[in-house]
C-alpha cells in the first residue's frame, strides 16, 4: 500500500493539487462556477481549428517517428557492429536538446539558404514534422529496442522452419511480442507531440498553433485564467483518453515473455542484407539526427571570420554586460546538481509505481489503486508547463511548503516530467521476472528477503540505472517547466541557452550555439557513463 | 590574434571586480563591521523583473554599501509574464519591488492593484512625458524606442531609397522585404501593431495591415527569430542566411550591432526609420504586500540615481530616463531617439490589447 500511496501524495501534492487550484480559479472567477468559458471554447471555430490541428499534427508526428525509428530498433538491438553503443547513446542526445536550438538549427538548415532551402519545407508543416521524429526516434529506439533485443529469436526460427514468411512471421510473432512497447513509446511521442510548445511557435511560424501553445498566450501573456482553464480541461481530457487506449492496447498482453540475454540474441553483420540494412539505417540516423546536429556544432564554431573557440571561450568569462551574475559554465554545474536530485526523485518515485504497478494483481477485476497511477503518473507530460508553473505559485505559498522560491522546485518539476520515463522502463523489466523464479529459490529454502536479493535485485538494480539514465538526461535538458519557476541564483543550462538567443550581438548567438554544444556532450556522456555500468545480462535493457 | 592579452585582461578585471565585490557583501551582511553612519539594520529584499535585466557587476553592492539592503533579483520571464505572476502572486507576494513593467502592461498591473504609491525624490529629474502615472504607483526608470531597423547594405547595392514612414513599408517598392513578430507573443510586435493605430487610428489601422500583407509581410513568433534569424543586417542573421533587409526591432539596435566588434566600425551596419517607432517606458515600483517598503522604495531611488541610469544603456540597450545622464560612447555615435514617436494611453491599451490582438490575428494571419 506504501508503494501506492507515497507516489499519489508527490503527485497529488506537486502535481494534481496546483493544476486543479489554477483550473478552478479559471472556472469559478467570481466564486461561482462558469462554464461559459468551456462552451465558447468548444464553439469557437479558431479554437476548433488549433484542436484539429493539434491532434492530426501529433498523429502524423507519431506515425512518422515510429516508421523511421522502428527499423532503427531492430538494427541496434539485432546486430552487433563496432560502436553499437556509442550509436546507442549518441540517438539519445536529440532528445534533451532545448527545442528552441534544435528549432533554430532546423530553421537555419531548411530556411531559404540553408543547405536543404531548396526543398522550401519552410511554411509547410514539414518542418515540424521532421523536428518532431529528431526529438523522438530516441523514445522509440530505446523503449522498442530494449524489448527487441531480448526477445527469444528461437520463436521466430520456428515460424521461418514451419514456413512463414519473413513478413508473416514479423507479422504474426515479433509484432505481437513488441506491441507492448511500441505502444507505450508510442503514446510516449504522442504525448510529447501534442503538447508542443516551441517547436510549434518557431518552426510552424504565426500561422500554425496548437492547443499548449494557446494555453500559454492566454496564461502568461493575456491572464486570461477562464479560457486558459477552459483549455487545459480540453486539453486534459484528450490525454486521458489516448492514455486510455494505449493503456488496454499494452495491457493485452499480462504473460511474461521469454527473454533472453542479449549477448545470446545479438548477432554479427554477415549478409547482404543486413548491411543494406545497416547503412539505410545508418542514412536515416545521419540526415534526420546528425545533420541538424552538425549544423548546431558548425555555427557554434563559426565566429564570421573562421572557424574557431571563441564563443566557448566568451563562455568561460562572462562579461558584466552580456549575462547576469552567473557565468554559463556555472549553470552546467547547476543543471548537473538538479539532474542528479532530480534522478533521484524520479527514481524513488517512479520506482515504488512500477513495484506497484507490476505486482502481479490479488484480485483479477475490481478497482486497483496502482492502474489508477499508472494513468496519473503520466498526466504531467499531457500538461501544459505554464499550467503547472503558475500552479506552483498561488498554492505552493504557504508554510510549511512556502516552496515558491526554493530551488527545489526545480528538481521537482523535472522528477513530475522524468518519472513516467522511469516507469515505462521499470514496468516491462519487473514484469518478465518468472514467479516460478522465486518460488524455486523459495522452495529451495531462500528467505523472502534473500529470494529478493538474489533474484529480484540484479534485474532490478539494472532497470534502476537505466530508468536513471533517461532520467538524469530528461532533467538535463528541461525547459519548459523550468522557464517558469528557474529561480535567478540558478538557472540550468537551457535556461542559458534560452536568455543568450533573446539579446542582440552575434556574440551571444555564437554563445548560445556553444552552450548548447556543452549541453549535447554533457548529455551524450553521462548517458554513456550511465549505461556502461549494465554488463549484458538479461536485466539489460 | 591581438584581442587575446585584451580580452584576458578585461577578464582579470572581471574577476577582480567581482573578488571585490562578493567580499563587499560578505562585509556588509556581517552587520556589526559597518561604520555607524550607514545606519539602517541589514535587510535583504527581492526585486521581481524579466528576464533581461542586467547590470554592471557591482553595481547592486554599491547599493548595498551605501544602505545596507542587499537585493535578491527574481528573474520571471519576459515582460508581459513577470507581470501575470505579480498579479497572480498579490495575496502572497514573491518580491518586495518590481521593475520592468511596461506602458503597455501598465494598465493591467495598475487595475490589479499590486504597487503601492510612492513617489521618488529623484522624479524631479525625470522629464514629465515619462511620468504615465499620475498618482505615482509606478516610477519611470527607462525608455526605448521599437522601430524598423533596415539593412544599410541591401539598399546601397539594390540602388534603392529605404523606406522613411509607416506608410512607405506598404508601397510595392518594399515589397517581401519586411518582417516583424507575432504581437499576441512578443513586445516589439505589439508595439509596432500600436504605432499602427496610433498613425491611423482604430477605425482605419486593419486597412493597413491588409496592405502590409499583400505587400510580402513576413510574421514570425519571437524577436530573436526576427532580428538574428530572418534580417539580413544584424551579424547573426548575416551568418543565418537571413534574407529581410527590413525588420521590426529597437532604435537601440545598430549600437548593439557595433559593441564588441573588434576593431571598432566607423558607422554601424543598420539603420533606424524614426518615424516608425512607437515608443516603450519601463517603470518601477512598490509592491503592495511588502514587509520592506521603505527599503523597496530606496531601491526604486536608487533605480533613478545617476549611478544606475548611466548603467543600464549597455546593459539592457535601453535609455535612461533621467535628464542629466551621460550616455555611453556608443549610444552617442550610433544610437538615435525618435523625435516624434508614436503614443498611446496606457488605459487605452490595456482596455483593448486582447481585442487588438485578436483582429490583428485574423486580418494577418488568417
Amino acid at each position: 500500500m506504501l508503494l501506492v500511496l507515497v507516489p499519489v501524495g508527490f503527485l497529488g501534492l506537486f502535481f494534481v493539487y496546483p493544476v486543479a487550484t489554477i483550473i478552478d480559479r479559471g472556472l469559478r472567477p467570481g466564486g461561482r462556477l462558469d462554464l461559459e468559458p468551456l462552451r465558447s471554447v468548444v464553439s469557437d471555430p479558431a479554437l476548433r481549428h488549433v484542436a484539429w490541428f493539434t491532434l492530426w499534427q501529433a498523429a502524423a508526428s507519431t506515425a512518422l517517428t515510429v516508421v523511421l525509428a522502428l527499423p532503427g530498433a531492430y538494427v541496434l538491438s539485432r546486430y552487433r557492429f563496432r560502436g553499437r553503443r556509442l550509436v546507442w547513446a549518441a540517438v539519445t542526445v536529440p532528445f534533451v536538446l532545448p527545442t528552441v536550438v534544435v528549432a533554430s538549427a532546423f530553421l537555419s538548415m531548411l530556411g531559404p539558404k540553408g543547405p536543404l532551402g531548396a526543398l522550401g519545407l519552410i511554411g509547410t508543416v514539414w518542418p515540424i514534422l521532421l523536428a518532431h521524429a529528431f526529438f523522438n526516434y530516441a523514445v522509440v529506439v530505446r523503449t522498442v529496442g530494449g524489448m527487441w533485443s531480448h526477445l527469444d529469436p528461437r520463436t521466430e526460427e520456428a515460424a521461418r522452419v514451419l514456413g512463414a514468411g519473413r513478413w508473416r512471421t514479423f507479422r504474426a510473432v515479433t509484432l505481437p511480442a513488441l506491441r507492448p512497447a511500441i505502444a507505450a513509446a508510442a503514446s510516449i511521442v504522442f504525448l510529447f507531440t501534442f503538447t508542443s510548445f516551441g517547436v510549434i511557435l518557431i518552426l510552424g511560424g504565426p500561422r500554425y498553433s496548437t492547443l499548449e501553445v494557446e494555453i500559454y498566450r492566454q496564461t502568461a501573456e493575456l491572464l486570461n485564467l477562464p479560457t486558459a482553464a477552459a483549455l487545459s480541461i480540453v486539453q486534459l481530457a484528450a490525454v486521458i483518453a489516448v492514455l486510455m487506449v494505449s493503456g488496454r492496447a499494452q495491457r493485452r498482453r499480462a504473460e511474461a515473455l521469454r527473454l533472453r540475454a542479449e549477448a545470446e540474441i545479438v548477432r554479427p553483420v554477415r549478409t547482404i542484407g543486413a548491411r543494406l540494412a545497416l547503412a539505410a539505417n545508418g542514412a536515416v540516423m545521419a540526415a534526420l539526427l546528425g545533420f541538424p546536429v552538425a549544423v548546431l556544432v558548425e555555427r557554434s564554431l563559426d565566429d564570421g571570420r573562421g572557424y574557431g573557440f571563441v564563443y566557448y571561450r566568451a563562455l568561460a568569462h562572462s562579461p558584466g554586460n552580456s549575462t547576469f551574475f552567473v557565468p554559463p559554465l556555472e549553470a552546467v554545474r547547476n543543471s548537473l546538481v538538479f539532474a542528479l536530485a532530480a534522478t533521484a526523485i524520479a527514481i524513488v518515485i517512479g520506482g515504488m509505481t512500477a513495484f506497484a504497478i507490476a505486482r502481479r494483481p490479488q484480485r483479477a477485476r475490481g478497482w486497483r489503486p496502482a492502474r489508477l497511477l499508472d494513468t496519473l503518473v503520466l498526466l504531467p507530460l499531457g500538461t501544459s508547463a505554464v499550467i503547472v508553473g503558475f500552479g506552483f505559485l498561488i498554492t505552493l505559498d504557504h508554510p510549511p511548503i512556502d516552496l515558491r522560491t526554493s530551488p527545489a522546485l526545480i528538481p521537482i518539476a523535472h522528477a513530475l516530467v522524468a518519472t513516467p520515463f522511469v516507469v515505462w522502463t521499470m514496468v516491462p523489466l519487473l514484469r518478465s521476472i518468472d514467479p516460478r523464479l522465486r518460488e524455486a529459490a523459495a522452495m529451495l529454502g531462500a528467505s523472502p528477503l534473500r529470494v529478493w536479493r538474489e533474484v529480484d535485485l540484479p534485474i532490478v538494480a539494472r532497470a534502476v540505472l537505466v530508468a536513471a539514465a533517461f532520467a538524469f538526461a530528461i532533467s538535463l535538458g528541461e525547459f519548459g517547466a523550468t522557464v517558469f519557476i528557474a529561480r535567478p541564483d540558478y538557472p540550468t543550462l537551457p535556461i542559458v541557452i534560452y536568455r543568450l538567443l533573446g539579446k542582440p550581438g552575434v556574440l551571444n548567438f555564437g554563445q548560445a550555439m556553444a552552450a548548447s554544444v556543452i549541453l549535447m556532450v554533457v548529455t551524450g556522456a553521462a548517458v554513456f557513463l550511465i549505461e556502461r555500468f549494465r554488463a549484458g545480462s538479461i536485466g539489460e535493457f | 590574434m591581438n584581442a587575446e592579452p585584451k580580452r584576458r585582461r578585461a577578464a582579470v578585471i572581471a574577476t577582480v571586480a567581482l573578488v571585490t565585490a562578493s567580499l563587499a557583501a560578505c562585509d556588509s551582511s556581517s552587520g556589526g563591521t559597518k561604520p555607524a553612519s550607514r545606519s539602517r539594520r541589514a535587510v535583504t529584499i527581492t526585486l521581481m523583473t524579466h528576464d533581461f535585466f542586467a547590470t554592471s557587476p557591482g553595481v547592486l553592492d554599491s547599493f548595498t554599501r551605501r544602505t545596507g539592503i542587499t537585493v535578491k533579483v527574481l528573474k520571471s520571464g519576459d515582460a508581459g509574464r513577470a507581470v501575470n505572476q505579480a498579479i497572480l502572486t498579490k495575496d502572497h507576494p514573491l518580491a518586495d519591488a518590481f521593475y520592468g513593467i511596461d506602458n503597455t502592461f501598465l494598465s493591467r498591473g495598475l487595475d490589479a492593484g499590486i504597487f503601492v504609491p510612492y513617489t521618488s525624490p529623484p522624479l524631479s529629474e525625470v522629464p514629465a512625458q515619462f511620468q504615465l502615472d499620475s498618482k505615482h504607483r509606478v516610477t519611470p526608470v527607462d525608455y526605448g524606442d521599437v522601430c524598423v531597423n533596415d539593412d544599410l547594405a541591401y539598399f546601397q547595392s539594390h540602388h534603392l531609397a529605404p523606406p522613411r514612414t509607416i506608410d512607405d513599408l506598404a508601397d510595392p517598392q518594399y515589397k517581401n522585404l519586411l518582417v516583424m513578430e507575432n504581437p499576441a507573443d512578443s513586445s516589439p510586435g505589439l508595439a509596432f501593431v500600436l504605432a499602427t493605430i496610433a498613425r491611423f487610428g482604430p477605425t482605419h489601422w486593419l486597412d493597413y495591415w491588409k496592405r502590409l500583407k499583400a505587400n510580402g509581410l513576413t510574421v514570425v513568433s519571437s524577436w530573436d527569430q526576427a532580428y538574428s534569424q530572418a534580417f539580413s543586417g544584424s551579424s547573426a542573421g548575416r551568418q543565418a542566411g537571413g534574407t529581410k533587409p527590413l525588420v521590426v526591432s529597437y532604435a537601440s539596435s545598430p549600437p548593439a550591432e557595433v559593441v564588441g566588434v573588434n576593431p571598432p566600425p566607423t558607422s554601424a551596419p543598420i539603420g533606424t526609420l524614426l518615424d516608425t517607432c512607437f515608443r516603450q517606458v519601463e517603470f518601477a515600483g512598490v509592491l503592495r504586500g511588502t514587509h520592506h517598503r521603505a527599503e523597496a522604495a530606496a531601491l526604486v531611488d536608487f533605480m533613478l540615481s545617476r549611478e544606475f541610469q548611466q548603467d543600464m544603456p549597455l546593459n539592457m540597450y535601453v535609455f535612461p530616463v533621467r535628464r542629466d545622464t551621460p550616455l555611453p560612447d556608443v549610444f552617442v555615435r550610433f544610437a538615435q531617439v525618435a523625435p516624434h514617436p508614436f503614443q498611446l494611453p496606457p488605459g487605452e491599451i490595456g482596455r483593448n490589447r486582447d481585442t487588438w490582438i485578436g483582429k490583428w490575428t485574423n486580418t494577418v494571419l488568417r
